[in-house]
């Protein structure tokens, strides 16, 4: 495809053009980065002697084993919420878009509208009467309450992407398998799903980073023993009175990071494949 | 509030509710110091055979704790005890949902052991509702002695030296005051400029009965101007800034002075500063003799088992036994809340904290803090913060200020 | 896993689909036609499709739509530290009207969300055109626009106070680097601390609007643009008249999840400026939060939530009903 695209041609001028922007901007977005880095990995008397670039004298990891030690326990926590919402989730999400595009119905296209208006509402409004109804249901302060929760208050942007990249499947795939005698969910494993897999690269990524980095679910529907990282991660940083040790603030960070950052790496090449692939056309 | 959780124990697949004899303490106790006092805490609630499950939100002198505290007595999975002070025990307590603590207080005779104004903020109608941990006082102002020396400035009592000594140190290229710029310790500064010029029946007429007259008064104007007065004498860096980082500028002798309650103490302790030497602490200008008091405390919410009531009663009875009284105050800077405790090993200013607590308990010179939550609930307490800080922040007048702080007061009520 | 075997097809299928004209053989029209066909079993798969969304629906109406009915319900009691159920009437709108510091935090959403959609967007196109120009180190650019949002904003937010706090930050810096004139003290200043409010939030977001419309860009057929060009139009008028007009559903999701971030936005300013100096950097989101649970008045902040969530819906429900209306959209 990039080929034929109308790129700027090989000229010098031209190519400064291009990369003397896109560099500097580089630089916006990295700078924290490397704020957080160099201080992760500088003693407190070196932080507070230096700019905040000014490079490390001596390289300490010790911030990092501190900030394992306050919060590695709270990693299970995490991926026990993360990995079932992502997974949930994501399949209704699949479900949704494929039964709103391939499969619709008088008021399919009302009921979409009213999953995305759901995206507006502010999380704090919603506080108290979840916690109300997962009392009633039973699922105050347990994982699986807060898995509820995820789920729920991710489908409508699952169910936007995958709706939006199964409008670019032919409906004429569909018609076809019906001609042949395929039901509903028979199209949709062997057709559908087959197709499927940078849409769900983008929800997963997606719903992965909003979840992993959720702090205001996580501090209320949990309790002591099922709190994820994030509130691990608050406890260390918002401490307001002590000494306040930012390498170690800065090491939490990026480790309650490193697991998106991982997805992010690995899969970013087929995240924007995904999207290319339809998530974001109409 | 009578209802309790339905128990769908289908949906229980991946729950840990309070198990039997567990206690789940909710507090904000998480720096250095105060988690060590929370150790102390958790061993002796497990010499008594209990476990304890430590609840710790940090963030925005427990804000974010009492957000969760809401949703969870609303989900009706409160925890069994949780740290709430001041005018917030009488509102929890008319909601229904506090431990009544009679038994435990008439055990240990706590009528007796407490001062007070003390008993009275942990009664409702009458009932021990709260067990109080210690007494801080906010009214302090920390000095760095070398700072005013250098500058030749002599540590002020009034709020004219103030601003002599303000601009020799100025001039001596010193901040003279460490300031963070958030609305909680402006309207820390700002109560005991009332509390000084004022004295302490303005203090309780403005602040505890939120008395019109008394808030839009010329006493109140001029507290203002002199809040803006302290103002030109900080840094601009000060927006934003934790308390304890301003702390550090004093420690560093970066700065001259700063204006805060007593658990600042705990930075210098950490510094390895020695008091009377290093650092100086002094009451703000103009309030020596009177207290303005916050006093942290626990309050239990109802619980169902009989394993889990006894627990609680258990973790009152610790609370207020001199031991955990004593640990806790000497790591936060405080003193402790019970009456007639040995203070040995409490430095000079514990004990000069100590003493006016007393005195003033005798010449009713006690007030309680409203930027700490004590005197008001918390929607005047955030009022109060919002005229406060807003004024700080902008160019408005003293007059004003004082007319906005009446009409946001009543409007909060 | 060969992930490109898919991706080839849709590039194929993609042509006569995004036709917006093909509206004659309607999958709904033709659902009804084959159902008719087939008797019992049909009407099973005529329920099966609206019993698979069935849930979802019925999840947003309890849990989005039955939770803003309460809180509405809330917004005309005088409810203080727990619900309480007494209707009061329009008490806390009136004190809402008469919160000074509620116009504050209205006037800096619009100024904040109009400016953060903005940039995001300006920004977010213009990386992805210049990305699109055949970049060697583009994966690693990517990767740099994206990793923003992979990081939680409690701690993102201490970075960016040190590096926007003057004596400590990037005016430090320019200081020791011997540029002495520099002055950036808009983290202090009230009039220009939401500025940096935007600055971070763009840092955040901006990334995944690259990833979006960089995927848009590539998913556009060539044959136009080839087309076009033997016509003999130039690279800007290919851009401006072709490539960036066709990528309209690109801006609609966008601006969904861009106006979505701007609104819900509390983490942003809560750890970067704590809604100070004062109260100069306040969003409804962290009004809201702060009367409703830090002062213990529940109606009031009932009552600014229903009054922000109708602002939102005033300019996000005409926006959603032409965007999935006037166009073949789906």
């Amino acid at each position: 495809m990039v080929e034929s695209m109308p790129g700027v041609k090989q000229r010098p001028l031209m190519r400064a053009v291009v990369y003397v922007p896109l560099i500097l901007t580089a630089i916006y977005f990295l700078l924290p980065l490397i704020v957080m880095l160099l201080t992760s990995v500088k003693t407190m008397d070196e932080i507070r002697a230096g700019n905040l670039l000014s490079l490390p004298a001596t390289l300490t990891f010790e911030p990092w084993a501190k900030a394992w030690d306050k919060m590695g326990g709270t990693f299970t926590n995490s991926f026990m919420i993360v990995v079932p919402a992502v997974a949930i989730s994501t399949a209704v999400g699949a479900f949704n878009g494929f039964v709103l595009t391939k499969w619709r119905f008088r008021g399919s296209e009302l009921l979409f509208g009213m999953l995305l208006v759901g995206c507006f509402i502010p999380f704090q409004v919603i506080l108290l009467p979840m916690a109300r109804t997962l009392g009633l249901l039973g699922l105050a302060g347990t994982t699986g309450g807060l898995i509820l929760v995820h789920v729920i208050y991710g489908l409508a942007f699952t169910t936007l992407f995958f709706r939006n990249f199964y409008v670019a499947v032919p409906d004429e795939l569909v018609k076809a398998a019906r001609i042949d005698g395929a039901g509903f969910f028979t199209i949709f494993w062997r057709i559908i799903l087959p197709l499927s897999g940078p849409i769900i690269v983008v929800s997963v990524i997606w719903q992965f980073t909003q979840i992993w980095n959720d702090f205001l679910f996580g501090v209320v529907y949990s309790s002591g023993e099922t709190q994820p990282i994030t509130v691990a991660l608050n406890n260390l940083v918002n401490t307001s009175t002590g000494v306040k040790e930012y390498n170690v603030d800065m090491a939490a960070a990026l480790l309650a990071a490193l697991p998106t950052l991982v997805v992010y790496i690995l899969a970013g090449k087929h995240f924007v494949a995904g999207l290319t692939a339809g998530a974001v056309k109409g | 509030m009578g209802f309790r959780i339905g128990f769908l124990s289908c949906l229980l697949w991946l729950s840990s509710p309070v198990t039997a004899g567990e206690v789940e303490v909710l507090h904000w106790w998480t720096s250095g110091g105060e988690s060590k006092s929370v150790e102390v805490l958790k061993q002796l609630m497990e010499e008594q055979g209990h476990t304890w499950k430590d609840f710790s939100v940090a963030g925005g002198g427990g804000e974010s704790a009492m957000t969760v505290l809401k949703s969870r007595v609303f989900s009706g999975n409160p925890p069994v005890a949780a740290q709430i002070k001041g005018p917030s025990i009488q509102e929890w307590a008319e909601e229904g949902v506090l431990t009544n603590l009679d038994t435990v207080a008439a055990r240990g005779q706590w009528d007796t052991l407490l001062p007070t104004v003390i008993k009275q903020a942990m009664k409702h109608e009458g009932h021990y509702v709260g067990v109080p941990v210690n007494v801080h006082r906010v009214n302090w102002m920390w000095v760095n002695p070398k700072v005013f020396e250098k500058a030749g400035a002599k540590i002020p009592t009034t709020w004219d030296e103030f601003t002599v000594a303000a601009e020799q140190i100025k001039k001596a290229g010193y901040i003279p005051v460490a300031h963070g710029g958030k609305p909680w310790q402006e309207a820390t500064i700002f109560e005991s400029i009332v509390l000084g010029i004022g004295g302490a029946d303005f203090y309780r007429k403005a602040f505890v009965d939120l008395d019109r007259k008394a808030l839009t008064s010329d006493t109140m104007n001029r507290a203002f101007a002199i809040l803006k007065t302290i103002k030109q004498y900080t840094d601009k860096d000060a927006p934003g800034r934790d308390w304890n980082l301003a702390t550090s500028m004093v420690i560093n002798g970066k700065a001259a002075m700063q204006f805060m309650g007593d658990w600042a103490k705990a930075e210098f302790a950490n510094a390895g500063k020695v008091p009377g030497e290093d650092y100086v602490c002094v009451p703000v200008p103009e309030t020596s003799g009177a207290f303005i008091y916050n006093v942290d405390s626990f309050v239990m919410f109802q619980q169902t088992r009989k394993e889990v009531q006894a627990a609680q009663n258990d973790l009152a009875k610790i609370i207020m036994e001199p031991r955990f009284q004593e640990v806790f105050s000497l790591n936060k800077g405080s003193i402790p809340a019970r009456l007639n405790m040995d203070m040995a090993a409490f430095d000079r200013y514990g004990v000069a904290s100590m003493n006016d607590f007393l005195a003033g308990s005798k010449e009713n010179t006690l007030v309680p803090s409203l930027a700490h939550g004590m005197s008001a609930s918390a929607s005047v307490r955030g009022a109060v913060c919002d005229v406060v800080t807003n004024f700080y922040n902008s160019d408005m007048q003293a007059g004003e200020a004082s007319k906005r702080l009446a009409m946001e007061v009543m409007a909060a009520q | 896993m060969s992930k490109s075997e898919p991706l080839k097809i849709d590039a194929v299928i993609d042509l006569p689909d995004n036709n917006p004209k093909d509206t004659a053989n309607h999958p709904a029209t033709q659902a009804r036609t084959e159902v008719a066909k087939r008797g019992r079993r049909g009407t099973l798969e005529l329920w099966l499709p609206k019993l698979v969304v069935a849930p979802s629906f019925l999840l947003s109406l309890v849990f989005v739509y039955g939770f803003i009915l309460w809180t509405g319900y809330l917004s005309f009691t005088k409810s203080r530290l727990l619900p309480k159920y007494d209707w009061a009437g329009f008490i806390q709108y009136q004190k809402l009207w008469a919160s000074e510091r509620w116009w504050v935090a209205c006037q800096n959403l619009l100024l904040f969300g109009g400016l953060f959609i903005l940039i995001c967007l300006a920004l977010g196109v213009l990386i992805a055109v210049l990305l699109d120009q055949r970049i060697r180190i583009e994966g690693t650019l990517r990767t740099i626009y994206l990793y923003p949002m992979a990081l939680s904003f409690i701690v993102t937010g201490t970075a960016w106070k040190w590096m926007l706090t003057p004596g400590l930050g990037l005016e430090k810096l320019m200081h020791e680097w011997g540029w002495t004139g520099f002055t950036f003290d808009w983290l202090v200043n009230p009039d220009m601390a939401i500025y940096t409010i935007v600055i971070a939030g763009v840092w955040q977001s901006t990334g995944f609007v690259v990833a979006l419309f960089l995927a848009g860009l590539r998913g556009i057929d060539d044959a136009i643009i080839k087309a076009a060009r033997v016509d003999g139009a130039g690279t800007w008028r290919i851009y401006t008249r072709i490539i960036i007009p066709s990528l309209r559903p690109v801006f609609f999701s966008t601006f969904m999840i861009l106006g979505h971030i701007a609104v819900k936005s509390f983490d942003l300013v809560m750890a970067l400026t704590g809604g100070g100096p004062g109260y100069s950097t306040d969003l409804p989101a962290t009004f809201m939060y702060t009367y409703a649970f830090t002062r213990g008045q529940i109606g009031l902040g009932s009552a600014s939530a229903m009054v922000m969530l109708g602002g939102v819906l005033g300019i996000v429900l005409p926006y959603l009903y032409s965007e999935l209306r006037g166009k073949n959209h789906g």
